[in-house]
């Protein structure tokens, strides 16, 4: 028990079955504050499942989840922001006919008071002034994420690589202390890759978030990660420093596609490293 | 809405300045100018086309509500006559049988049906979708059998009467003096709606209607949400009934079947789903429609095109089809309603002669 205190984030036993398919089997690892941490591992290896756990969209068959020594396991979703819980969506979850900047001001849902009778009075509550002040905020997330050209525009006419970062802009909006960013960088092309990156270390050291990263490109994994986990078929098969858990022949076998003596079969081929670095 | 016709050179200097109603100081005036001109409008109309005015004003109050909840909300209700009606019998009830004032009376009526609409709204949290429209079919149907039944409230078979509106002792009433009555309350509430959609909960229910996974991630309690819209949706139903029991100074359940439902939608529909002002665009196109069809009616009755075709007393039935096939037309060639043809007119005068 005494372990919780040590991490942010205390993964326990959980598993996860919808009917008989088992997404997660007793996966637990700890994710440590002011750390960089990334889940990999091959599609359908349960790294979302484990993401959606955490953020409350799916309910653990079994295990627990303590978030800074309290037990978030059966906790409402939707009370998960105002512990300092955020994340981002692998495929794009924004409010399509929303402006840009109201996107990222639904991020601060839970830091503001007024409400529909407070908000419809607009100047008699005061309403009006929060509005203001936390529109200052939302400005400082969109010059940290170079967003102020499209700041008006809807966000459902935007590129993917924009409303990738409009995504990291609201779940910043949110003012987590533990950050979940679920593929922040696929599809992205060279460039936009490097920028997503920078902002991610950005995250970590200049705003003190405990970030939680699921990636496939392991280059960025390895670079900017401080510890990884690799899950395979709901299952964790390693954790520790990036360069030992690449090391780790069942990581190289179970993801990297490498040929394993035991496992290997000369008709099947290995599956494409998924390296861009 | 404020992403587009900013002229050149019009430069915000706040956040204040950047987060008003109107996107231009001109827009502002003239949108003023606007509600002082419908001001001097008792002066200038008689009292039948007061009177569609006053109707415009009360059903584009009841709207308003709907498009919170199908636009805002993107959920559906086809009962919203009914709390219309509930609005007028809590009005009615109020001011005669309770002794309220009818200047309390409307707002109360308002609270109340707000209430009924919440219990009503319930099923929301589970439904979607079809399954909801049924369920506020519901809401329609028991409350009409409510009417007809409870006479201690609604007079069952008998009209309710309700009382004049009065200020200070004086009686508005009459369509020249009741006009301004319904002009403040559509002012105030189109106001409401317009803070309540730049502020906290009014982008909350939005996101519910975007996408609601990642409007639960973002904190926002979606049963709450779905909820709170039947809620403010049937307050604006009420407060519309109310002022339509203290026009009529009579209200009687006839006439508030599912078609007048649906005919609210329709308002919604055609005015813009989303859109605050689209609304009172929609509500007088259906208020005015019929009574269009009429007067083409009326030119063609004994016409030349009356005696070849025959028509006779058909020419009232011609007029219903004729106001289907406006309405399904209009849904095919503008989908997104009168407010989004309006922003093209602007942008039209704007960009002329450019058409980019």
């Amino acid at each position: 028990m005494n372990a919780t205190a040590d991490y942010a984030l205390d993964v326990r036993g959980v598993s996860l079955r919808f009917g008989g398919v088992r997404a997660l089997t007793d996966v637990s690892f700890g994710v440590r504050e002011g750390e960089l941490f990334s889940i990999i591992g091959p599609n359908g290896a349960g790294k979302t499942s484990i993401v959606n756990c955490i953020s409350g969209r799916y309910r653990p068959t079994e295990g627990k989840l303590f978030y800074r020594g309290q037990d978030i396991t059966g906790l409402n979703t939707n009370a998960r922001p105002s512990l300092g819980i955020g994340r981002t969506f692998q495929n794009l979850a924004l409010f399509h006919h929303m402006s840009v900047l109201d996107n990222i001001m639904v991020g601060r849902h839970h830091l503001l008071k007024n409400n529909f009778v407070t908000g419809s009075l607009y100047w008699l509550s005061g309403a009006r002034r929060e509005e203001l002040s936390h529109r200052n905020k939302v400005e400082e997330i969109i010059d940290f994420l170079d967003l102020q050209s499209v700041r008006k525009a809807t966000a459902g006419t935007l590129s993917y690589g924009l409303r990738k970062r409009v995504e990291l802009a609201r779940a910043m909006a949110l003012e987590p202390k533990l950050i979940l960013l679920d593929e922040p960088m696929a599809g992205m092309n060279f460039e936009e890759k490097e920028d997503m990156a920078r902002y991610i270390v950005d995250l970590n050291e200049e705003f003190g978030m405990t970030v939680v990263m699921i990636e496939h490109d392991m280059g960025v994994v390895m670079d900017i990660s401080h510890r990884v986990v690799v899950l395979d078929f709901g299952k964790k098969i390693a954790e520790g420093d990036p360069g030992a858990v690449l090391a780790d022949p069942h990581v190289r076998s179970a993801y990297l596609g490498e040929e394993d003596e035991t496992l290997s079969d000369p008709d099947d081929a290995p599956r494409p490293l998924e390296t861009n670095a | 809405m404020a992403n587009s016709m900013i002229p050149a050179g019009d430069f915000r200097t706040s956040y204040a300045a950047d987060t008003t109603i109107f996107p231009t100081v001109t827009s502002r005036n003239f949108a003023i100018a606007g509600v002082l001109l419908t001001c001097a409008a008792p002066f200038l109309f008689n009292e039948y086309w007061l009177s569609l005015l006053i109707q415009i004003g009360i059903y584009g109050i009841a709207a308003l509500g709907l498009n919170v909840l199908v636009g805002f909300t993107g959920q559906i209700s086809i009962g919203h006559a009914a709390f219309f009606l509930f609005g007028a019998f809590s009005s009615a009830y109020l001011s005669t049988k309770i002794g309220i004032p009818a200047f309390f009376a409307i707002p109360l009526a308002g609270l109340v049906t707000a209430v009924v609409g919440l219990v009503f709204g319930l099923p929301a949290a589970r439904l979607k979708g079809l399954y909801l429209a049924i369920a506020t079919l519901a809401a329609q149907y028991i409350l009409l059998d409510f009417f007809a039944r409870a006479e201690w409230f609604s007079g069952g078979s008998v009209p309710a009467m309700a009382e004049p509106f009065s200020i200070f002792g004086y009686a508005l009433q009459g369509d020249r003096q009741f006009f301004y009555v319904v002009l403040a309350y559509v002012v105030v509430c189109f106001l409401l709606v317009t803070n309540m959609m730049r502020s906290r909960d009014g982008r909350a229910l939005v996101a519910v209607r975007d996408h609601y996974l990642s409007a639960e991630i973002m904190g926002i309690n979606l049963t709450k949400y779905r909820t709170l819209s039947f809620g403010i949706a049937a307050f604006f139903a009420g407060i519309g009934g109310a002022l339509y029991a203290h026009y009529q100074l009579v209200v009687s359940y006839e006439g508030f079947g599912i078609e007048r439902s649906i005919l609210f939608l329709a308002m919604v529909i055609i005015g813009g789903l989303g859109s605050v002002m689209g609304t009172l665009m929609g509500t007088a196109f259906v208020v005015l429609l019929p009574e269009a069809m009429e007067w083409i009616t009326a030119i063609l009755a004994g016409g030349p095109i009356d005696h070849a075709l025959g028509l006779k007393t058909n020419i009232t039935f011609l007029r219903e089809i004729a106001i289907g096939t406006i309405i399904i037309v209009f849904l095919v060639f503008e989908p997104d309603g009168l407010a989004h043809r309006w922003h093209q007119i602007k942008a039209y005068w704007k960009l002329y002669p450019f058409s980019h």
